[in-house]
């Protein structure tokens, strides 16, 4: 008599049993990425699926997550929920995210795709396959959520072409393109264990729960859509991990090394997410200091014990993060501040109650550093004489953040390294970022850095306008301060706060 | 603490689809601790939880899959441990 | 160290070679305990550029707003170069001062702290 499938054979025969060993080419023919980083691996079979799930099933589940995610898009769009934010200064933070993070998830989706198709083990390709999938929707249900704000507010009409040109984006850009460009064991390990498993929480949480605070109910709901699919992707970071440790004691300080080096990436990357949450969120969630205190240092080091037993460790410079949870989001917010002019999102001072609020939070150094030149911004910026810096700024060679970031132990003065390489000198603006350009130097020399190709004529002209033509930024709409914008007119009429007769909606769609 | 090492936890949104789900944790697993945050609920316990589907069906009156609780899933730790029965979560330090 | 490719022998074009600038150099300077301005700046100027053009043109452009630029006494300002303590002769090129594509000069005013003394 037949009888159905288990859970358990069922994966056996949709998954594993559908590979096979090749007769007629050779397995580094099929797989030809699979020795130059230098990871053994013995047994494939040894990888563990952290869970059972066969493709009929994935489409079900993930068909109907996306039902329930469209409807609820359709419901704020025909209620208008974009009146309910907090105020339209949190919207700026959507333009980061649609510039900078969903540009993203689509290179996840080519970069899972492809290390799925070099792995030779048929549970690392299919859980990189689903990954892949997954990242492909992440992308387009933020593109459609995202997508009713761009009928509302400037700066969101070509975020795929800014992404690939703009000076701060590419810092997300240059991210990624590091990892599709380094190998499939390097890729796993920066995205699926660096990215999704250590450092997931400090990116996902603090969006996602900035536009739960902020009323931005079109953004929550694509969060907790993409949750469970996230759940996934750690789980498939720890297997990578354990799995390569597991495989051959000679990819141990491999993987450290990697670790190191993605650790610092990541955190560089995430100074943009700081200043988000310390910034850009009318009400605040919780300050980038505390997030840091919960998620890196509590559970990052509660994981890194757990990992001792492999012979790794916590990742070089960490320490310099607890130094630099006081400092960075601060530093990063005045950078952007100093060069609004030339960017697609506002920025603003803060009031004095959000002021306040970041002296309680950083009680060792917001009113010590940051306050003074704050305050002194916002008094200019009242008389009419707001603060654009015209000069460009100097960039570190490796994370391409324009090089605020101070001496660790001195907040008064700017942090300086070097490296010299072939004839030319590159700076950078930590050890962590010196580091990693002394450990691939060939790579790293052709960093394609914003301020450098605007000096060498390459980014529409040598104006300003020039330039932003060139990015496809609106002068004077999608630029300068919140307080001059088309967004806080526009929202101050349609909330029944300025005196004149509303105006349509900007046609930049 | 001394039992941080075998901590496992689920954690799940806070709708309706979930409510059901996390009703049938607290019945199946008396050593498991609910803590509620905003839109979600987190799950934490010593050493294993289990989901099983057997409780799910009583409390919704239909057929239910152990795979179903992908929809309402946020984060999770532990070893996960699946059959067509139950969904789980287990961690032996 | 060098880069894990699969190519062997891995070289990569480096994008900002003094020859791909037009004839200008591109270097960098910071006013020390001034973060006002975020970042130390960058320039593309040409080599033979007379140093006093970034004394009375380049540098009054960029920095000019900060109220301590008005109190600059340059007779007192310190100077490096690539970390090295610098004099320079305003009537020398840029290049005779020993200034190269991607040098860093940074620069100290005696007394002044920035914005109520904070760096700023």
């Amino acid at each position: 008599m037949s009888r159905k499938l288990n859970l358990r054979e069922r994966y056996q025969r949709m998954t594993r049993d559908l590979a096979w060993e090749p007769s007629y080419q050779s397995k580094s023919d099929i797989y030809p990425q699979m020795e130059f980083e230098g990871i053994k691996i013995e047994d494939w079979d040894k990888w563990e699926d952290p869970f059972r799930l066969t493709m009929d099933s994935y489409w079900k589940y993930q068909a109907e997550k996306e039902r329930k995610l469209y409807s609820i898009i359709d419901a704020f769009a025909q209620n208008n929920g974009h009146m309910n934010v907090t105020d339209a200064r949190y919207v700026n933070a959507l333009k980061l995210f649609l510039t900078g993070v969903s540009p993203l998830e689509y290179a996840a989706h080519r970069g899972f795709a492809m290390v799925g198709r070099q792995f030779p083990g048929a549970g690392a390709q299919v859980a990189c396959q689903m990954q892949s999938i997954d990242e492909l929707r992440h992308v387009q249900t933020q593109i459609h959520t995202i997508s009713h704000y761009n009928k509302y507010f400037n700066g969101f009409h070509d975020f795929r072409h800014m992404h690939d040109r703009v000076w701060y984006l590419s810092v997300p850009k240059s991210f990624f393109d590091d990892a599709m460009s380094a190998g499939p064991f390097e890729f796993i390990t920066a995205i699926s264990f660096s990215f999704e498993y250590v450092l997931t929480n400090l990116l996902f949480m603090p969006f996602m729960s900035g536009a739960a605070f902020n009323g931005d109910m079109a953004t929550v709901t694509f969060g907790f859509s993409a949750q469970s699919d996230e759940s996934r992707h750690m789980t498939l970071g720890l297997e990578v991990i354990k799995f390569m440790a597991e495989q051959h004691p000679d990819n141990i300080p491999i993987i450290q090394g990697w670790i190191d080096k993605w650790f610092w990436r990541g955190y560089r990357l995430l100074t943009l997410v700081g200043m988000m949450m310390d910034y850009m969120l009318p009400k605040k969630v919780m300050s980038w200091r505390e997030a840091w205190e919960i998620y890196f240092e509590q559970n990052g080091g509660a994981l890194f014990e757990d990992l001792a037993r492999y012979g790794l460790r916590m990742p070089k410079y960490w320490e310099q993060t607890i130094e630099g949870k006081d400092h960075i989001t601060h530093q990063a917010w005045g950078i952007f501040y100093n060069y609004t002019h030339a960017a697609a999102f506002h920025t603003w001072m803060p009031d004095n109650e959000e002021m306040d609020w970041l002296s309680a939070k950083y009680p060792d150094s917001f009113d010590q550093y940051y306050r003074p030149r704050f305050e002194h911004w916002r008094e200019q910026a009242e008389a009419g004489n707001r603060f654009y810096n015209p000069t460009l700024p100097m960039l570190c060679q490796t994370c391409q953040i324009p090089m605020g970031f101070t001496e660790p132990g001195d907040p008064t003065t700017i942090g300086f390294r070097a490296s010299d390489f072939e004839g030319n000198r590159y700076h950078f603006c930590s050890d962590g970022c010196k580091d990693i350009f002394d450990n691939e130097p060939q790579k790293f020399c052709q960093a394609w850095m914003p301020v450098h190709q605007i000096y060498q004529g390459n980014c529409g002209g040598a104006t300003v306008p020039e330039v932003l033509d060139w990015y496809h930024l609106n002068f004077g709409v999608d630029n300068f301060d919140y307080e001059q914008s088309p967004d806080k007119k526009n929202w101050d009429k349609w909330k029944g706060q300025a005196a004149e007769e509303p105006e349509a909606p900007d046609e930049a769609a | 603490m001394a039992d941080a090492k075998n901590m496992v936890y689920l954690a799940l949104q806070n709708n309706e689809d979930a409510r059901p789900i996390i009703e049938a944790i607290e019945e199946d697993n008396p050593h498991a601790v609910i803590n509620h945050f905003p839109a979600m609920v987190k799950i934490d316990a010593v050493g294993k939880l289990i989901v099983r589907r057997e409780t799910v069906e009583e409390k919704i009156g239909r057929e239910w899959d152990p795979q179903e609780i992908h929809i309402s899933l946020v984060s999770l730790s532990g070893n996960v441990i699946e059959d067509d029965d139950e969904f789980g979560v287990e961690r032996d330090n | 160290m060098a880069v894990k490719a699969i190519t062997p022998d891995y070289k990569g074009e480096a994008l900002d070679g003094v020859d791909k600038f037009h004839g200008n150099i591109m270097f960098h300077v910071n006013w020390e305990k001034h973060l006002m301005f975020c970042a130390p700046v960058a320039f593309a100027m040409p080599p033979d550029a007379p140093f006093s053009t970034l004394l009375e043109e380049t540098l009054p452009t960029a920095y000019g707003y900060h109220p301590d630029w008005q109190k600059v006494d340059w007779s007192k300002v310190e100077w490096t170069l690539d970390h090295e303590p610098f004099d320079p002769k305003p009537d020398a090129s840029l290049e005779d001062n020993g200034i190269v594509h991607r040098s860093l000069l940074r620069f100290t005013v005696p007394g002044a702290e920035g914005i109520a003394g904070s760096g700023s």
